[in-house]
């Protein structure tokens, strides 16, 4: 497992707080944040079509990243509210990744996702989503170079 | 002491209604001494967004597996996970949850390893309950700790391994997978890549019965007539036979195995949770791809 060091400073914290707590409060920790994800913005609500679809969650979740001139990295989810697990997942890469640069999104570890000590929480099948979304996401960054 | 069962007429005409309570019923019974309601889900934070008054949670995933062992947990351990729910080995245990009720039928399929006498799903599950407006609440539920016994699993009976599978070929096989996964073409559920094999296919002689296929538009059980329609007139299937239900990991063949079973009443059903993530790994295991059953030659 690779060192915080190269997180950035949100997605660090979001680790931090994660594995300060035990494994109950992990669990309410992603329901929190699965109640604060952004709602989706006038040019991706009700447009599925316009955004990537991660199959590998369990309920239907879209993503769409944009990246602008500055190349800063901005992401969208659409993640239906009977899927509050998978909310959580999109609302951790929405806080730790939003608003950061496209090298710095790039470079966040694969398998960032084991610091958060969601395993036991939620089962080690079921965090397949996560990692699902990170890799999306960095193949959308790549491809708008 | 258990509760009184619902004698709803849509329930009386399966083979055991009281295995299954309808909405009004369990909205009449809420609160009931010796009543206590289980809720099962494929999102393991379902629950904490709002569930039935009073209702426990029971996380297929993450409270009824061995941590380590491909297995279920042990009789110590599913004492315990009772006790703390205030379930007692005389409680009516009502299991409800998500996806058409696949986890509460795999929770009451476990719980039925474990002889656990009074089972029942509610018919519809979460989905209905919500449509119908009813009462759910965010209130955690604080049920009083109860004495449950230390009960020796019974995997002889309604579950069935590799090898038993392996001896039972020929025998009447169940694939309740998507029409993509039983041929081949697809090596994983849609939406599910996670639960992936090397080959793709069917163990040969399996009819193809997609699960779905028993559950009505609102998520609950089609009726008693709808169901030996499709089982046993269009299938051939016949409560003599002894048969074997999978699918990738035994979720979905838990809900036609609660068919077979609890609905059309048949004795020996079986559900092999090893399932396609364990037989489409498996080094040298016959596998048929295409449409046709195939056999075993």
């Amino acid at each position: 497992m690779t060192a915080s060091v190269e997180l950035p400073p949100k997605l660090s914290e979001l680790v931090d707080d994660f594995s300060e707590v035990d494994v109950k409060d992990r669990l309410q920790l992603l329901l929190e944040l699965s109640q604060e994800l952004p709602a989706l913005p006038e040019r991706y609500a009700g447009h599925r079509n316009a955004m990537e679809q991660v199959h590998e969650c369990q309920t239907p979740l879209f993503l769409a990243v944009e990246v602008d001139p500055e190349r800063t990295v901005h992401l969208f989810f659409d993640a239906p509210p009977e899927a509050p697990t998978t909310r959580g997942f999109a609302s951790i890469m929405y806080t730790g990744l939003d608003g950061e640069s496209a090298d710095t999104v790039l470079g966040v570890p694969n398998d960032f996702y084991l610091a958060l000590g969601l395993g036991e929480a939620v089962s080690p099948l079921r965090l397949r989503g996560m990692v699902a979304m990170l890799a999306r996401i960095k193949n959308q960054v790549r491809s708008a170079r | 002491m258990p509760v009184p069962n619902d004698t709803d007429p849509k329930l009386s005409a399966y083979a055991h209604p009281e295995r299954l309570v309808t909405t009004q019923w369990l909205a009449e019974h809420l609160g009931e001494p010796g009543l206590v309601v289980v809720e099962s889900d494929e999102d393991v934070l379902l629950y904490d967004t709002g569930h039935i008054p009073g209702s426990v949670k029971v996380d297929w995933h993450t409270e009824l597996n061995d941590p380590v062992t491909r297995d279920y947990v042990d009789g110590q351990r599913f004492a315990e996970i009772c006790g703390e729910r205030g379930i007692s080995r005389d409680s009516t245990v009502v299991f409800y949850g998500d996806r058409n009720n696949w986890w509460a039928t795999y929770a009451l399929w476990v719980f039925s390893l474990f002889g656990h006498p009074d089972v029942r799903i509610l018919d519809g599950g979460r989905a209905k309950w919500v449509a119908e407006g009813r009462e759910m609440t965010t209130e955690q539920s604080k049920p009083e700790r109860v004495e449950y016994p230390v009960i020796e699993r019974d995997d002889s009976t309604i579950r069935a391994f590799k090898d038993q599978v392996r001896a039972h070929l020929g025998k009447p096989l169940v694939d309740v997978r998507s029409p993509g996964e039983y041929s081949g073409e697809l090596l994983h559920m849609p939406d599910y890549p996670q639960e992936g094999a090397v080959r793709g296919g069917h163990i040969p002689g399996a009819a193809s019965v997609p699960w779905a296929r028993a559950a009505a538009g609102d998520g609950t059980f089609k009726s008693r007539e709808d169901l030996e329609d499709i089982y046993q007139r269009e299938q051939g299937l016949s409560p003599d036979d002894d048969v074997i239900a999978y699918c990738r990991i035994g979720e979905r063949s838990s809900h036609t195995w609660f068919v077979l079973t609890h609905l059309l009443g048949f004795p020996q059903v079986r559900n092999y949770d090893g399932s396609w993530t364990e037989w489409g790994n498996s080094v040298r295991v016959p596998i048929a791809v295409g449409t046709e059953r195939g056999s075993v030659s």
